[in-house]
This record gives C-alpha cells, sequence and structure tokens, in this order.
C-alpha cells in the first residue's frame, strides 16, 4: 500500500514539534458532537444536568477533546489512516459557556521513534490554564 | 455501595454488527471540525492508498459506546451513573477503520480496582470484521467515585 501522503519515517527527529493549534469548543459544537458520537450525557448540553452532577457549566465531551488532541496528530502524520495507537487519562474538564466559547489549546512532540516506520508522540493539552488530557501519547505509523 | 467484582471477566452482549458508512464518518469528521478533504473525497481517500474513506482515529469509540451499554445497564455490577466520571481512553488499531467495514463488537469487564476512595472499572471493546479480523480495541476506564470498599 503506498503511503504518498504520509509524513517521511526517516526525516522526524526525537524532540521535533507537532506544531500547536488552538481549538474554539461552543455549545453548538457539543450539541453536534453529541448526536455523531451517540452520547447523549445531558452534562454536555443542559445547565440543569451539569449543576445538579456538581458542575459549574456545561463541559464538552472527553472524547471530543481526545478527537482534537488527535488532529494535530493526524495531521502533522498527513493522514488519519497512520494512528494506531492513541491513550488518554483526562485529568480535567472542559467548561463550556452558553454564549461565546471556550479554547482548547494542543501541542505535541516526537517522543521516540520506535522501528517499522512508527514514531510516539506525547501531546500537551489545555483549556483554561488547566491541563485536560493528561499521558496523552499516540503511535503513528509513517511513510 | 462497591462495584461487584464478581463481574471481572464477564462478557457482555453488544447488538448487532455496526455498519460504518461514510455519511457517518463525515458526520463525526464535521463533529470535531476537521475539514480534512480525505473523509470527503473517495479518490482521494484512494490516492492515498486506502480502501475507502478512512474514519478519524477516534471513531472506535463512537462503536465501543454504542455497544458498551451492558456493563453500564448491569445490576449485578452496580454502576451507579452519578458517581462516573470518565478517567481514560485507549484505542488500538490494526488497521483504520474504513466505509464499508461491518464491525462485529465483543465487550467485557476488563478489570476492577481501587484508586484510594475511587473505584476504576475497565472495560474492553473488541471490534472484528465478520471474518473474525480483529480492527480495533477500545479500552474505557470509568472513575466510580467514592465507592471502594472502606472509602466514604
Amino acid at each position: 500500500m503506498s503511503d504518498p501522503i504520509r509524513r517521511s519515517y526517516v526525516q522526524v527527529l526525537v524532540g521535533e514539534s507537532l506544531g500547536e493549534r488552538v481549538f474554539e469548543v461552543d455549545r453548538a459544537q457539543l450539541v453536534r458532537y453529541a448526536g455523531a458520537s451517540l452520547d447523549f450525557n445531558p452534562i454536555h448540553w443542559s445547565d440543569l444536568a451539569a449543576q445538579r452532577s456538581g458542575l459549574e457549566d456545561v463541559v464538552a465531551h472527553g472524547m471530543l477533546t481526545m478527537a482534537l488532541a488527535g488532529r494535530l496528530v493526524s495531521d502533522w502524520a498527513g493522514d488519519p489512516g497512520a494512528v494506531r495507537e492513541f491513550s488518554v487519562r483526562f485529568s480535567a474538564v472542559v467548561k463550556v459557556p452558553a454564549s461565546g466559547s471556550t479554547q482548547v489549546h494542543v501541542s505535541g512532540t516526537v517522543q521516540e521513534k520506535l522501528g517499522d516506520g512508527r514514531v510516539a508522540v506525547g501531546l500537551q493539552v489545555l483549556s483554561a490554564d488547566r491541563e485536560v488530557l493528561k499521558a496523552a501519547r499516540a503511535v503513528v505509523v509513517l511513510s | 455501595m462497591a462495584l461487584a467484582r464478581s463481574t471481572i471477566g464477564k462478557a457482555y452482549e453488544c447488538g448487532p454488527p455496526f455498519d460504518v458508512s461514510r455519511q457517518k464518518i463525515r458526520e463525526f469528521a464535521a463533529a470535531i471540525g476537521d475539514d480534512s478533504p480525505i473523509y470527503q473525497d473517495l479518490d482521494l481517500a484512494r490516492a492515498a492508498g486506502h480502501g475507502d474513506l478512512p474514519a478519524p482515529p477516534t471513531f472506535g469509540s463512537v462503536i465501543s459506546l454504542e455497544m458498551g451499554q451492558g456493563p453500564r445497564r448491569d445490576p449485578e455490577l452496580g454502576l451507579d451513573f452519578a458517581r462516573v466520571v470518565h478517567g481514560e481512553q485507549r484505542i488500538d488499531l490494526r488497521r483504520p477503520i474504513y466505509a464499508g467495514d461491518v464491525l462485529t463488537g465483543a465487550v467485557s469487564i476488563a478489570d476492577i480496582r481501587d484508586a484510594g476512595e475511587n473505584e476504576l472499572l475497565e472495560i474492553l471493546c473488541v471490534l472484528s470484521t465478520p471474518e473474525g479480523e480483529e480492527v480495533c480495541r477500545i479500552t474505557s476506564v470509568l472513575v466510580s467515585r467514592g465507592t471502594a470498599e472502606g472509602g466514604r
């Protein structure tokens, strides 16, 4: 199978940056993500439900935050089909206000070249100055 | 009340296989804000070496959530939704999930363990083709707050 769009393995350097992205997340996106992901937990769209769960505001789906971090990885690799492993720990909620949006900052670095075209990358994911994902790591298979 | 450790290793019914459609992939890509043409353009996906549109890397978790309701609803396990937060997620892919895949799920409770006052519930979902080829493993760790025996 040819990989004409994927980043070249030999050219990758341990420690190199995957770049940085800032994603804006608003309530409309949470609704869209609920529908697409089949996760209809009301803490992601209902102020009352969020309050009753002890949350200060409606929060983003953890899996949406993980998917946003994943976009940095697939863009860097050049192909979403390059991803073979992706794991995260959810360490803080991402509160999404009823109007306006909240920002999720994603950056990453190459941690290790594993051989067989595989590269391990680590991600830093912050929102409102807090780390919302910890131990965020992915493995991609490059060209 | 603590989760029932007797359910460790228990397998659950997953319902029918999940038909991965091009439309669902496009919908999911839009929901995560990814406008990459590889999710839209079949010719581009094929030129990149894929048989059909690839799904975004976390898409397997959509299928595992849909299929993984068994543990959440099991009275033997005793999960209290009000106490549950998502702790960790791990996705392992042998290959991308593609439009056209029809994936069967196998869901089981991999582990239940204490973490201070909390319990961690680890649910494994394995997605395979009709021929039995494993495509994706999704491991979800849910935190059951304050239910550890001897906890609050």
